[in-house]
């Protein structure tokens, strides 16, 4: 592996592009998580179907309750990644490498099925990138880094497909890509390639990619997406993913790199698991020799994240209670916009702390295979043979497709004639097939079909001395055609957020200054997206739409999410940034503590019921100041702050401690002030450190409001005692 | 029509019912690769540009050069030799090397003329 890069520094992206031309990737082909035989022990817990931890990564938020502990799934999980830039895309792989994934996909721009040939350079994409060899070698390049920095190899991943095909595998082949869609039928159905075309060019692209060991995912789970009702058409799901499967592995594909990409098809408030269930088990029943990448669900999610988010924790149990071999996510944005940086990075952490919760499932539930589901299994299964027979029947796979077999969404035999119908004359390079001759020859490697090479040939590539797949120094790198649209031009642009101080919010793209506001408004869902775009506008936000609108009652109003875009930067020198904190070493407070016998009073002011949190930095079992040897007095919640400071005085305590939660109006700043204000009053106030805390308190408040220390969520007992420490050394008490 | 299709699939169904689990997924797998037999055929004996391209790009000739070759080759009517298989015979005849063959084609497609 690679020197990890500075974790405190960003990725530079120019120092990747130095230097691609000779840059060839150090491994290829595909790699699988390492899951311990016997499971895994981590913090406080035993997992069961967890995979080896990472070296740097971020667990959930709650992890910071179990010693900070981030369970990594034993499947591969993946993000989707689509700003169009490639020197976003790393930036944005990198984030998502750091909370778990490692199979990072690539969207290709709009339009790029269609072209015929290779891009090269790194012109500007659209709902995805150009996908290029330099786009490649530097997001390659950068993976490298990014693999070193976790501990754990990256799948960098992106698509074979239109008619280009070939060309692609061979450029994916030789640049190190370790995962591919490829599926012929995807580019007959949705891209309208030629159907002859499209199978003939696959089978040399999957040859290709057999031999870089590219993992192959299908293109089946698109007619879910794509038909009306994505849950009917599960008979012809399984023929589909058949199709592709069979074809693969008759071209020459290892069935251990072939994956099926299934998407659990139904949605709440369908009854989801009468239907994705059934349908779960049929295919990994069918498909038994062959690997499972389990998407999530697109096909109803719209506007609304949380909906989303809900509806991909029941698609990863779906995963868990059947089998997934790579775990993909979907951003829970992507009804909406093209996804954003922060949404991949939730679409990870909701696969990841839905495997935690549900870890090791299997050995405690099992799926009843007597009732309605095996019932349910069995029909779908009759119905794909039969379907299968219907297609031998009309004359194979060509004739059904001109016939509309395929994304009809009703269910078969059912028809609602709504399927693609495609013409066998027609598409983007119909016609466009040529019959290999008797002599017909390629001297290269990974070539598919009917090749006259030379007799005595050990090699395929030995007439020309060897290929580009055995000799990566034939490859050539073209750098960049266009001298306008190209990354260079882009990177001039955002060097001053990357590297110049600057700083501008994003969402996709270095400074483009995108910010979400989330507000609820008291008015019908008329008028409220209205007032939001107003409301936006007013703020001085440029470009504001709303995203989402959610109705809480027709009358009292909407919840409404309106994003624009921030039209200023600020410089980094000029933000005050309060100084950390450093901690005192815990043996020289306990030290200081036992010096002066450091005693306390304690109590949740004002009319102040909680008292959680205020026992937490008290007791020893939380690791509150008694661990460190305070003695503490505490007097319980909604004490006055007087009575308070008589006990001090009394106790002949050193320090004060008051917590205060409820905090409307100010009352907790003005329950500091008092207490400050009391103190000097008794004349207490250099023999007492006074220290407050509470959730609405932050660090920066002392000063304003008397104390010696004020601290908000998050506080342990080792905080306070180091700052009680620390006040007092200031005053040569200890 | 659909009353018939309805109907054969009725009788399907019939037969696929007296089938074990097991039987019936062979009889899954049998089927599909009947259906993709013959697809395989056809790419073993046809080829297509793109094909031929990345066959180019295999040798070291680079994507836009790759391109115009293929696109000669084809004018030509010699796609079916290969264009890999035309390259290298130009290259042989010229003693040149592939690249130089490639470029070769792209100034004058005079050199494939009586190349097979």
């Amino acid at each position: 592996m690679k020197k990890a890069p500075n974790v405190q520094e960003k990725l530079d992206i120019e120092a990747i592009l130095e230097g691609l031309e000779g840059y060839h990737p150090p491994r290829k082909g595909w790699t699988w998580r390492t899951k311990p035989e016997g499971g895994l022990d981590m913090g406080p817990f035993h997992y069961r179907d967890m995979s080896l931890p990472l070296k740097r990564s971020i667990g959930l938020p709650a992890s910071k309750y179990f010693d900070h502990i981030d369970p990594q799934p034993a499947c591969v999980v993946t993000t989707e990644i689509a700003s169009g830039r490639f020197e976003d895309d790393i930036r944005r792989m990198r984030m998502a490498a750091w909370h778990g994934a490692d199979h990072l996909m690539v969207i290709r721009t709009t339009g790029q099925s269609h072209i015929d040939g290779l891009l090269e350079g790194t012109p500007e994409g659209i709902g995805g990138v150009p996908i290029t060899r330099k786009q490649i070698r530097a997001s390659r390049k950068a993976c490298d880094l990014i693999e070193a920095e976790v501990g754990r190899p990256i799948n960098f991943h992106s698509y074979v497909s239109g008619v280009a095909g070939p060309e692609v595998a061979v450029l994916f082949a030789e640049e190190g890509i370790n995962g591919a869609h490829q599926d012929p039928q995807y580019n007959v159905l949705y891209r309208n390639v030629n159907m002859y075309r499209s199978f003939v060019d696959a089978a040399e692209a999957k040859r290709v990619m057999a031999g870089a060991r590219i993992f192959q995912i299908d293109g089946a789970h698109n007619a879910n997406a794509t038909a009306k009702a994505g849950w009917l058409v599960m008979p012809e799901l399984m023929v589909q993913h058949g199709i592709n499967c069979a074809y693969s592995v008759a071209v020459g594909m290892d069935k251990a790199l072939i994956g099926l990409s299934t998407v659990p098809p139904n949605s709440p408030p369908a009854p989801k698991l009468w239907f994705d269930l059934p349908y779960a088990v049929a295919l990994r029943d069918f498909f038994s020799e062959y690997k499972m990448r389990a998407q999530q669900n697109t096909r109803y999610i719209e506007a609304d994240i949380e909906e989303a988010t809900r509806t991909h924790t029941v698609d990863t149990l779906i995963s868990m209670l059947t089998r997934a071999d790579i775990q993909s996510t979907i951003t829970p944005d992507e009804g909406r916009n093209v996804p954003w940086h922060y949404n991949n990075i939730r679409g990870v952490q909701t696969v990841k702390q839905t495997w935690a919760a549900l870890d090791g499932i299997q050995e405690l539930l099992s799926l009843r295979h007597d009732g309605p589901l095996g019932e349910m299994v069995r029909d779908i299964k009759e119905r794909s043979v039969a379907f299968l027979e219907e297609v031998l029947e009309v004359g194979g796979y060509f004739a059904a497709v001109e016939r509309g077999f395929f994304v009809d969404s009703a269910k078969y035999p059912e028809r609602n004639g709504d399927g693609i119908a495609r013409d066998g004359n027609g598409g983007v390079g119909a016609g466009s097939l040529v019959a290999r001759d008797p002599d017909y020859m390629a001297p290269v490697c990974d070539h598919f079909g009917e090749n006259h090479l030379p007799s005595g040939t050990a090699k395929a590539c030995d007439p020309i001395g060897g290929c580009t797949l055995c000799n990566p120094a034939k490859i050539v790198f073209i750098d960049e055609l266009d001298p306008d649209d190209n990354c260079h031009k882009r990177l001039e642009k955002t060097l001053p957020y990357r590297k110049g101080g600057r700083i501008r919010p994003e969402a996709e793209w270095a400074g483009d200054g995108t910010v979400l506001i989330q507000l609820f408004v008291p008015e019908n869902e008329d008028i409220a997206p209205v007032y939001a775009v107003e409301m936006a506008r007013k703020m001085g936000l440029a470009d504001p739409e709303v995203i989402h609108t959610m109705v809480l009652h027709p009358a009292e109003g909407c919840f409404v999410e309106v994003k624009g875009k921030v039209g200023f930067d600020i410089d980094r020198a000029t933000l005050k940034i309060p100084e950390k904190e450093t901690l005192l070493p815990e043996q020289e407070l306990r030290d200081a503590v036992k010096a002066v016998g450091l005693k306390v009073v304690a109590a949740t002011v004002g009319e102040d019921e909680h008292s959680v949190g205020l026992r937490e930095i008290l007791d020893i079992k939380h690791g509150g100041i008694e661990k460190y040897g305070v003695r503490y007095h505490y007097l319980g919640t909604s004490v006055p702050v007087d009575k308070l400071v008589d006990a001090a005085v009394e106790t002949g305590a050193h320090a004060i401690l008051i917590s205060t939660i409820i905090s409307h109006n100010d009352v907790h700043r003005a329950q500091m002030r008092k207490l400050a204000e009391l103190c000097v009053e008794k004349g207490i106030r250099d023999r007492v450190v006074l220290v407050a805390g509470g959730t609405q308190v932050h660090r920066e408040m002392a000063r304003e409001t008397g104390m010696d220390a004020t601290f908000g969520r998050g506080t342990k007992g080792l905080h306070v005692v180091n700052a009680m420490v620390k006040v007092l050394k200031a005053r040569g008490a200890v | 029509m659909n009353e018939d299709r309805n109907t054969r699939f009725d009788r399907r169904r019939e037969a696929l019912r007296a089938m074990g689990d097991d039987e019936l997924k062979a009889r899954f797998w049998e089927l599909t690769n009947q259906v993709v037999a013959p697809i395989v055929e056809l790419a073993k004996t046809h080829t297509s540009p793109s094909i031929e391209r990345s066959i180019l790009l295999r040798m070291g000739v680079d994507s836009v050069s790759s391109h115009g070759v293929v696109q000669r080759i084809l004018d030509a009517g010699l796609l079916g030799k290969g264009a890999g298989h035309v390259v290298l015979k130009v290259s042989q005849r010229r003693g040149v090397d592939v690249r130089a063959a490639a470029q070769a084609i792209l100034d004058d497609a005079s050199v494939l003329d009586g190349l097979f």
